[in-house]
């Protein structure tokens, strides 16, 4: 079904779909037994009866498109790699889930590992892989320790290793920890420290489906979208297409956080709302309203209350000016400074530049003197201008997107909050009293 | 002890000696777990940031000494090394606690209260940022956005997540932690150090009885829409679990002071080669990532 603004049924029980999530709040929803229970690694069975081209098409024609940010068709990601070339091919799960916002993967691997080794499973297969990389943030332990016992117990059953379930495939997979750098969740940075090195993007062409990890070809996706591959093979590509929309069809996890009464996972046909997900969740916290908000992480340009029927898929939320990303919608009520929250983002972008293109190293640190200055009262108007300016300057000039992720909260800011800037600079200072933010500012009587 | 940045002074003079060895039964050790770990890639160099981890789990921090044995088993110079470790955040340059707290404070998290944490905490503990208590349990720090963002403010012990934090939760884990009383993580295992933590990042599963089952399925935000699915009624907000009010007398009711940042997090680190014994670092070292 196509979800309409009109659709007046707006009970979660229809507008939701569990499908990842479905069986997170069951004992022990880890390990592979509550798995099978499930019908995991039903679709790997089906897949293994198809041909590998057979399976890439059927990808393909679900219009499965990547859940890390961009949105790439992932059926045609697997297309591109070369067959009968004589290499090794590789796929690595990106798994170094660190945009500002966004909190799905880690807890589908939390609550959920086996989707991702069986979509591995079958993604290898489709490619003509026999070695796969999981490359995990290495700030999450627990995750960790779970992706470890996945793995341990697939190897055990048959999963994975030798002669798969006696279709002759043989598959290896690694979990790799990462050491803390927000830059490796960019694919060629993330191919490059894989390889031991600095994790810095590679100029693209070659990509990597021709030259990636070790030269080799290699497909790199996000956890959300192989591990959406099993229940595409499961229930077919006509259940997948049946929810969202022709060009951005399926399920995905929407991830609720901020000001809202009940933050969390909501896992729905893509092109809900955000006003559908807030109504059925209880809203903004009690007697706040939404000031402004992310729809895919720090790096997708702002939306305001303007926006809240915003259809939330690929074509929608670029259609109104931002990008999907991976639908962290980061909510901020009226109590938030969006100086001091564009400062935060800024510095951080700061932070985590490589260091290898000049415009996103040098722009980034100016932009975090010229937002300190502003949230600090110690602006002139001539500033915004500068800031734009810079911001310009970085935006599309660098290798990969991180610098042009760093633009998009200022220019979104800029567009929609100008007067708030203004008012920083004319009152002298920020008029805001973060303690009126916090989580905790209405639970008991706090004298400002 | 409390580590600080300064009194390290800047030697112009003789280079400086190469790094000294592991004693040899820690090195033949060490050796053992790198073949394994080497083993599990089919370019040896991409053993290079588990190696690191491993590194850490011997010393609690990245020694001259642990680049020098990456280097050797890796056919790597100990400069290709350096460049690798003092580009990521996880790799620390010094002696630290056998506790690292790190309080969120991107913008999701300050805003909701992380900003507030990390004053008191410092406040309480005495330390700044990267500094470490004297009894040497607990290192402070601010991190990055923890991908737990629906449980903010977020604070993460040894990587273990503590969710739905307060100044006042975090004081007191604090407090149980130098006194050695047992800590267990709202969603993560009961904790250990540092250095285990290290290990375990290495690529070595925990074999703790229990580690991988604790904390349960799922946290109780990640079932938000699950349950709502399921015709469940929306349960109440989520209060932060390890209990506690606010705050009781913190610093957060008073207005923000403008001018002081607490995420100054782009000044220049230490080097890697804070090796106490060889206090010297190399000139010109690499930047932060």
């Amino acid at each position: 079904m196509t979800l309409a603004p009109e659709i007046d049924e707006s009970s979660p029980e229809k507008l939701l779909v569990p499908v990842l999530s479905a069986f997170w709040d069951e004992d022990r929803s880890w390990t592979l037994d509550v798995y099978r229970r499930h019908e995991g690694y039903e679709g790997l069975r089906k897949a293994l009866a198809m041909s590998p081209d057979d399976v890439i098409a059927y990808v393909k024609d679900s219009g499965l498109r990547g859940r890390g940010g961009a949105g790439f068709p992932t059926g045609m990601k697997w297309q591109f790699i070369p067959q009968g070339d004589g290499k090794p091919h590789y796929l690595v799960v990106n798994a170094d889930e660190s945009e500002p916002g966004t909190c799905k993967d880690i807890p589908l691997l939390f609550a959920n590992p086996h989707s991702l080794i069986e979509g591995i499973v079958i993604a290898c297969y489709a490619i003509r892989s026999s070695h796969a990389f999981i490359y995990l943030r290495g700030e999450v332990v627990p995750v960790l320790r779970r992706l470890h016992s996945a793995v341990r117990e697939a190897y055990a059953a048959g999963y994975l290793g030798e002669n798969i379930l006696g279709s002759g495939l043989d598959l290896d997979i690694t979990v790799h920890a990462g050491a803390g750098a927000y830059i490796c969740g960019e694919e060629t940075a993330l191919l490059d420290s894989l390889e031991g090195r600095r994790g810095q993007p590679r100029l693209r062409p070659p990509f990597p489906a021709v030259a990636g990890l070790y030269a080799c070809p290699t497909v790199v996706n996000n956890v959300e979208s192989i591990a959406s591959v099993p229940a595409i093979l499961k229930n077919g590509k006509d259940w997948f297409r049946s929810m969202g929309s022709e060009k951005s069809p399926g399920f995905t996890l929407y991830s609720l956080s901020g000001h809202v009464a009940n933050p969390g996972q909501y896992e729905a046909p893509l092109g809900i709302t955000l006003r559908q997900l807030l109504d059925m969740s209880g809203g903004m916290r009690p007697g706040h309203r939404l000031k402004f908000w992310t729809p895919g992480g720090s790096s997708t340009p702002m939306f305001t209350d303007e926006h809240l029927d915003v259809p939330l898929d690929y074509e929608g939320v670029g259609a109104a000016g931002s990008m999907l990303g991976t639908k962290a919608l980061q909510c901020f009520d009226e109590t938030t400074c969006v100086v001091r929250a564009v400062t935060r983002w800024t510095e951080f972008y700061a932070h985590e530049s490589c260091g290898k293109c000049t415009p996103c190293r040098e722009g980034t640190y100016w932009m975090v003197q010229l937002m300190r200055d502003l949230e600090a009262g110690k602006g002139a108007m001539s500033d915004l201008d500068k800031l734009y300016d810079i911001a310009d300057n970085v935006n599309g000039k660098s290798f990969c997107a991180l610098g042009d992720g760093s633009a998009q909260p200022i220019f979104s800011s800029l567009k929609y909050f100008r007067e708030e800037y203004e008012q920083h600079i004319t009152g002298r200072g920020c008029p805001f009293d973060p303690a009126k933010s916090t989580a905790w500012a209405d639970r008991k009587e706090v004298s400002a | 002890m409390t580590t600080s940045s300064s009194g390290q002074g800047v030697s112009l003079g003789m280079p400086e000696l190469p790094a000294p060895d592991y004693p040899d039964d820690v090195r033949a050790r060490l050796e053992q777990d790198a073949r394994e770990i080497i083993a599990r890639y089919p370019d040896s160099r991409s053993a290079l940031l588990p190696l690191l981890h491993l590194v850490q789990s011997e010393e609690g921090y990245v020694t001259r000494t642990g680049m020098r044995f990456c280097a050797d088993v890796l056919g790597l110079t100990t400069a290709e090394v350096t460049a690798v470790a003092t580009f990521y955040t996880m790799y620390r340059r010094r002696p630290s606690g056998d506790y690292q707290v790190g309080v969120c404070t991107n913008t999701l998290c300050a805003v909701m209260g992380g900003d507030a944490i990390f004053e008191a905490l410092q406040e309480h503990l005495g330390v700044g940022n990267g500094e470490t208590t004297d009894d040497g349990k607990v290192t402070v720090e601010h991190i990055e956005c923890n991908a737990a963002c629906d449980y903010a403010p977020v604070v993460m012990v040894n990587w273990e997540f503590f969710d739905n934090q307060t100044p006042a939760s975090v004081k007191r884990l604090v407090d149980d932690l130098r006194a050695g009383r047992p800590v267990t993580p709202t969603r993560g295992a009961p904790l250990c150090t540092f250095k285990e933590t290290a290990r375990i990042l290495a690529g070595f599963p925990d074999e703790r009885e229990g580690a991988t089952e604790a904390g349960g399925s799922a946290g109780p935000a990640s079932l938000m829409g699950l349950r709502l699915a399921k015709g469940e009624a929306a349960p109440a907000r989520v209060v932060h679990p390890r209990d506690g009010g606010p705050d009781d007398g913190g610093p957060h009711g008073r207005p923000r002071d403008a001018a002081v940042h607490l995420s100054s997090h782009d000044a220049p680190q230490e080097t890697s080669a804070s090796d106490p014994s060889h206090p010297q670092g190399p000139v010109g070292e690499e930047g932060e990532g």
